[in-house]
C-alpha cells in the first residue's frame, strides 16, 4: 500500500498557480527529497499533505486513506503526519521532554522511558530532557523537532528545508543523524529542500519541483547522469552545454567526436557533459580538441578551470580537476571527454530547447518514454 | 617603517585631549541625566517620611484602623474585578481581530485603542449623567474595565501577530483540535504579555481617582482626598498614601520582574509566514454585533451623552447651571499654557536621562533609568501631598504656583517621555553618526543632518503625547493649581460632582475632542505602542 499518492494536484494563491498538476507515488519506507528552486511551490506542496491549505485540484492519499480532494479537507491533527518546520519551531514555554512528550495522549506522557528512547533516537544525550529549548543549538532543535514529530508514531514524517538554517559543520550531522532516526523507525520521510547536493546525498529518490510540476523523479544517481531537460541538467550541479550534430550514438561538436548515453538521434542537439568528465591533456595529443585557459578557481580538493574552447566563437567550457597539476591562465590545452554525454535535440530553427525528454538509450529520434 | 610611525606619535596627545573633553562633557550628562530620578525620588521620600515621623509604632497603629482594611477589601474587590474582565474582553477581541476572518478587522482594531484616549472620569460623568443608579461599584467596575481592556488587548495582539504560526502548526500535525492547541500552545505563550496588561490594569485602577470620585466608589484615592479637603491630613492621611504608594510600587515590582522573563525566547529567526486565520462560519455575524456592541458601551454611550448634554440647556441637568463661553475658553487655554509648558519641561527633564540610557548602556544609567520609571507607580494624588508637604516645609512660596504644577507633571509624565524619547533615538542609532563623522561631519553637524531628522518625528510623537496626558490631568491640578486657575479637567470635575451636566458637557466635549484626535494621528502614524508608554527590555 502506498504511503502517500498525490494525484493531479493544483493550487494557486491570488490566481498565480503554484502547484500545476502534481502526480507523485511514494511506495514504502525511505526518505523522498523534493528539490526545487525557491517559488518552485515545494512549500505549498508540504503544506498541502499536511493539511495547512486547501486543495484545488487534484485528491491526496496517506496510507490508503484519502484526507483531500475538492470538498474534502481531513483536519490537520487527523491526517497522522509528523511535520518538522524549517527552524524545528519547539515550544518555548516547554522543556525538550515536554516538547517531545507533547503529541502523546496524557496517559502515554507518563511513561518514563519515551523521552529517553526519542532522545536516543535522535543522537541526543539524556541530560539535555529537563533543559528549554533555547539553550540547544540549531541542530539539536532540528533533532528534538524530529523527536517530537516521530513520538506519535507517524508513517509519514515532512520535513520542510529543516537544515537549511543551520551553518555548514551542524548540517552535515544532524543530516545523518535525521536519516538514522528516520530509518530506525521505519518511516517514510518527505524532505523539502533547494539544496541539490542535500538532495542527491539524502534522497532514496528525488523530485524535481519547477514551476508548479514534477519535471523528473527519479533516483540521484540517474537524475544526475540523465537529467530530463538542459534546464535541469543545469540546476542538478553544473553543466557544460555544447552545440554538436548527433548521428545515431555519436555526436560531433566542438570537442570532439563524442558517445551519446541518453538521447541519440540525427540533427543538431545541445550535448550535455559534466565538468569532472572533462579531462586536459598535452596540446599537442593527436586528434583532441584544444582551447585557452582563461581562469582557475581553485577549491581545495579540487579546481574548476574555464577553457575557451578553440575553433568556436564564444563557447567556454569548465572543467573540474583534482587540484594537482593545474594549468596557468594562457595556457594552450587539450581536451578530452570521459564517458558518454547526453543528448537533447535543438529545434532545426534554432529556437529553445525543447524541455520534453527525447527517449531512453536504443530508442530512436523523439521516441516517446514508454515506447522504447 | 618610519613613515607610519610619526604620525602615531603625533596622534597621542590630541587623543588623550580628546579623553578629556569627553569626560567633562559625559559628567555634565550624568549630572542632567540625574534631576529627574531625583525629583521621582523626592515624593517618594516625603510620603516615607511623612508616615514614619512619629516613629514605627503610631504607623502600625494608624495601618490597623478599620478604614485602612474597608479600603483594601474595596479596592481589592474592583481591581480582581476590573482584571478578569479586562483579560476577557481583551484576550478575546485580540483574539478575533488577529486571528479569525471577522470582516471590519481594520476597523475593529482601531477602535480597540479608542477607549485608552479618553479619560475614565470623562467616561465616568457621561454614564452618572444618563442615570444615578451607576454609583457604586457596579459603574465603576463599568467605567474602569471599559477604560483599561486595551491594556490587556494591545500586548495580546502584538504577542499573536509575533507568535510563530509554525508552533500552532507543529501542535496541529501533533493532534491537537484548534481549542486545544489554543489551551496548550497559544495561551502559554499570551501569558506574559496578559499578565503584563493586567497589571498595568491594577496600577491604573489603584491610582484613578476622578472616576471614582464623581461615582462615589471609596478608594484610598478618594479617601485622602477627602481627608486633604478637610483640612484632616494628618498621620491617617500619610498612612493611607504609603499604603496605596507600596500597592502602586508593587504591581510596577510584579511587572519588572516578570518583565525580566518576559519574553520566551523566540527560538530561531525563520522567515515569518501570517498567522493561521480562524473561519468563524456561520456564528460571524453574531461576533460581529457582539463587537459592536462593545464599542457602543465602550465609546458610543460615552460621546453619545456629552453630544446630548451639549445640546441641552443648564435647565434640564440635576443641577441647573449655565455654561460661560468666557470660562470654557478660559479653561482651555490653561489647559493647552500648562500642557504646552509642561511638556517642555517633561522633555527637558527626560532628554538628557533617555539619551544616557540608549547610549551608554551600564549599571548606572539602568539604574536611573529606572528610578525615573518608578513615577509610573506614583498615584497623582500622593504626589500632590507630598510635593504639598515638602514645599510647606522649605519654601512655602511655591505653594499653589504654576512651578511646582508643573513640576508635579514632570514628575507624573517623566516614563511616558521616556519611552517616546526612546525609541526615537534607536531610530538614530550612534552608528549612524559615526558614519557621518566618518565622512568628515563635525559633531554639531552630524546632529543636524543625521540623528535630528531621524529621530525628531518620534520626539515629536512623545511631546505629543506628554501633552495629551497633561491637558488631561485633574488629580494633581485639583490639589496644586493657584487659586483661580481652572482647567478643562478641574471645570469638568466641578461640574460633574454637583450634577450640573449640561454645565460639564462643553470641557468634556473639548478635551475628549483634544485627546482622540491626537491619539489617533499618533496611532495611524506610529500604531499603538507609544499609547501604552512601557519600558522596553
Amino acid at each position: 500500500m502506498a504511503t502517500l499518492q498525490i494525484e493531479g494536484l493544483c493550487k494557486s494563491f491570488r490566481d498565480v498557480a503554484v502547484l500545476d498538476g502534481v502526480d507523485l507515488d511514494v511506495v514504502g519506507g525511505g526518505l523522498v527529497a523534493v528539490l526545487g528552486a525557491s517559488g518552485s511551490g515545494k512549500t505549498t506542496l508540504l503544506r498541502l499533505i499536511a493539511g495547512f491549505e486547501r486543495v484545488e485540484r487534484g485528491r491526496i492519499a496517506i496510507g490508503g486513506q484519502l484526507v483531500a480532494a475538492p470538498g474534502l479537507h481531513v483536519a490537520p491533527e487527523r491526517r497522522g503526519v509528523g511535520y518538522v518546520m524549517q527552524e524545528g519551531a519547539l515550544f518555548p514555554h516547554l522543556s525538550v521532554a515536554d516538547n517531545i512528550l507533547f503529541g502523546l495522549a496524557p496517559h502515554a506522557r507518563r511513561g518514563s522511558g519515551r523521552v529517553a528512547d526519542l532522545l536516543d533516537l535522535v543522537g541526543l544525550p539524556q541530560r539535555y530532557a529537563p533543559w528549554q529549548p533555547h539553550r540547544l543549538s540549531g541542530g539539536e532543535q532540528q533533532r528534538v523537532a524530529l523527536a517530537r514529530a516521530l513520538a506519535p508514531a507517524p508513517k509519514l514524517v515532512l520535513l520542510d528545508e529543516p537544515f537549511s538554517a543551520l551553518d555548514a559543520a551542524l548540517r552535515g550531522d544532524t543530516r545523518r543523524a535525521v536519516a538514522q532516526a528516520l530509518r530506525a523507525v521505519g518511516a517514510t520521510g518527505i524532505l523539502v529542500t533547494h539544496d541539490q547536493s542535500e538532495a542527491l546525498s539524502m534522497g532514496a529518490k528525488v523530485a524535481v519541483l519547477r514551476r508548479g510540476r514534477l519535471v523528473q523523479v527519479a533516483t540521484p544517481m540517474e537524475l544526475y547522469r540523465h537529467p530530463v531537460d538542459a534546464e535541469l541538467a543545469r540546476f542538478i550541479g553544473e553543466a557544460v552545454l555544447v552545440p554538436g550534430t548527433a548521428a545515431g550514438h555519436v555526436a560531433r561538436c566542438g570537442l570532439g567526436t563524442l558517445v551519446i548515453g541518453a538521447g541519440p538521434g540525427e540533427g543538431p542537439v545541445e550535448l550535455m557533459v559534466r565538468p569532472e568528465q572533462i579531462r586536459l591533456l598535452p596540446p599537442d595529443t593527436a586528434g583532441c580538441a584544444q582551447g585557452q585557459v582563461l581562469g582557475v578557481t581553485f577549491y581545495g580538493h579540487d579546481a574548476v578551470v574555464e577553457i575557451a574552447l578553440a575553433g568556436t566563437a564564444d563557447t567556454a567550457i569548465a572543467a573540474r580537476l583534482f587540484s594537482r597539476n593545474l594549468p596557468e591562465p594562457g595556457e594552450t590545452v587539450g581536451i578530452a571527454v570521459q564517458g558518454a554525454v547526453v543528448a537533447y535535440p535543438v529545434a532545426p530553427s534554432g529556437a529553445a530547447p525543447s524541455q520534453e525528454p527525447c527517449g531512453d538509450p536504443g530508442g530512436e529520434k523523439l521516441v516517446p518514454r514508454e515506447c522504447a | 617603517m618610519p613613515e607610519a610611525a610619526a604620525p602615531h606619535e603625533a596622534l597621542r596627545p590630541s587623543r588623550g585631549g580628546l579623553v578629556a573633553r569627553g569626560r567633562l562633557v559625559q559628567g555634565l550628562q550624568v549630572a542632567a541625566a540625574c534631576v529627574a530620578p531625583l525629583l521621582v525620588l523626592l515624593p517618594i521620600g516625603a510620603t516615607l517620611g511623612q508616615a514614619m515621623a512619629g516613629g514605627i509604632g503610631p504607623l502600625l497603629h494608624e495601618l490597623a484602623r478599620p478604614l485602612v482594611g474597608a479600603l483594601l477589601a474595596n479596592t481589592a474587590g474592583l481591581i480582581e474585578s476590573t482584571m478578569a474582565c479586562c483579560a476577557i474582553l481583551g484576550v478575546g477581541v485580540a483574539w478575533l481581530i488577529e486571528r479569525t476572518d471577522l470582516p471590519g478587522r481594520r476597523v475593529f482594531a482601531a477602535l480597540a485603542a479608542c477607549p485608552l484616549a479618553v479619560p475614565p472620569f470623562v467616561t465616568s460623568y457621561a454614564w452618572l449623567s444618563m442615570s444615578p443608579s451607576f454609583e457604586g461599584f457596579g459603574g465603576a467596575l463599568l467605567v474602569v474595565a471599559t477604560a483599561y481592556y486595551p491594556l490587556v488587548y494591545l500586548p495580546v495582539a502584538a504577542s499573536l501577530r509575533g507568535m510563530d504560526p509554525a508552533l500552532e502548526e507543529s501542535a496541529r500535525t501533533l493532534g491537537l483540535s484548534p481549542f486545544t492547541c489554543f489551551r496548550r500552545v497559544v495561551l502559554p505563550q499570551l501569558r506574559p504579555a496578559l499578565m503584563g496588561g493586567m497589571l498595568l490594569v491594577a496600577l491604573n485602577t489603584l491610582t484613578e481617582f476622578g472616576a471614582f470620585a464623581l461615582l462615589r466608589f471609596r478608594t484610598f484615592t478618594t479617601e485622602i482626598y477627602a481627608a486633604y479637603r478637610t483640612g484632616f491630613s494628618g498621620p491617617e492621611t500619610a498612612a493611607l498614601g504609603l499604603v496605596l504608594l507600596v500597592l502602586c510600587l508593587g504591581c510596577l515590582g510584579a511587572d519588572f520582574i516578570l518583565r525580566g522573563r518576559r519574553h520566551y525566547a523566540r527560538i530561531g529567526r525563520g522567515a515569518k509566514r501570517a498567522a493561521l486565520r480562524y473561519e468563524l462560519g456561520l456564528s460571524k455575524p453574531v461576533w460581529v454585533v457582539l463587537l459592536v456592541g462593545l464599542n457602543a458601551v465602550t465609546l458610543g454611550v460615552p460621546l453619545a451623552m456629552i453630544v446630548f448634554w451639549l445640546t441641552q440647556r443648564g435647565a434640564a441637568a440635576i443641577t441647573p447651571a449655565e455654561v460661560a463661553p468666557a470660562r470654557v475658553i478660559g479653561a482651555t487655554l490653561n489647559s493647552i499654557g500648562l500642557g504646552i509648558a509642561g511638556t517642555a519641561l517633561t522633555m527637558l527633564l527626560a532628554l538628557p536621562l533617555a539619551t544616557l540610557a540608549t547610549r551608554h548602556r551600564g549599571w548606572l544609567t539602568a539604574g536611573l533609568e529606572r528610578t525615573g520609571f518608578l513615577a509610573q507607580g506614583m498615584p497623582g494624588i500622593v504626589l500632590a501631598l507630598a510635593l504639598v508637604s515638602v514645599v510647606i516645609g522649605t519654601v512655602p512660596v511655591l505653594y499653589q504656583s504654576d512651578a511646582l504644577l508643573l513640576v508635579a507633571y514632570a514628575i507624573l509624565f517623566v516614563p511616558l517621555a521616556l519611552v517616546g524619547i526612546r525609541s526615537a533615538l534607536v531610530q538614530a542609532e550612534s552608528r549612524l553618526e559615526e558614519a557621518g563623522r566618518s565622512l568628515g561631519l563635525t559633531w554639531f553637524a552630524a546632529l543636524r543632518r543625521i540623528t535630528w531628522p531621524l529621530a525628531a518625528p518620534g520626539l515629536g510623537a512623545a511631546a505629543a503625547l506628554v501633552f495629551i496626558a497633561i491637558a488631561t490631568e485633574l488629580t494633581s491640578t485639583l490639589l496644586l493649581a493657584p487659586i483661580g486657575t481652572e482647567t478643562l479637567a478641574t471645570e469638568l470635575w466641578a461640574n460633574g460632582s454637583t450634577l450640573a451636566f449640561a454645565a460639564a458637557a462643553p470641557y468634556a466635549a473639548i478635551m475628549t475632542a483634544i485627546s482622540i484626535v491626537a491619539s489617533w494621528v499618533l496611532v495611524q502614524r506610529y500604531g499603538a505602542a507609544p499609547l501604552l508608554a512601557r519600558q522596553e527590555g
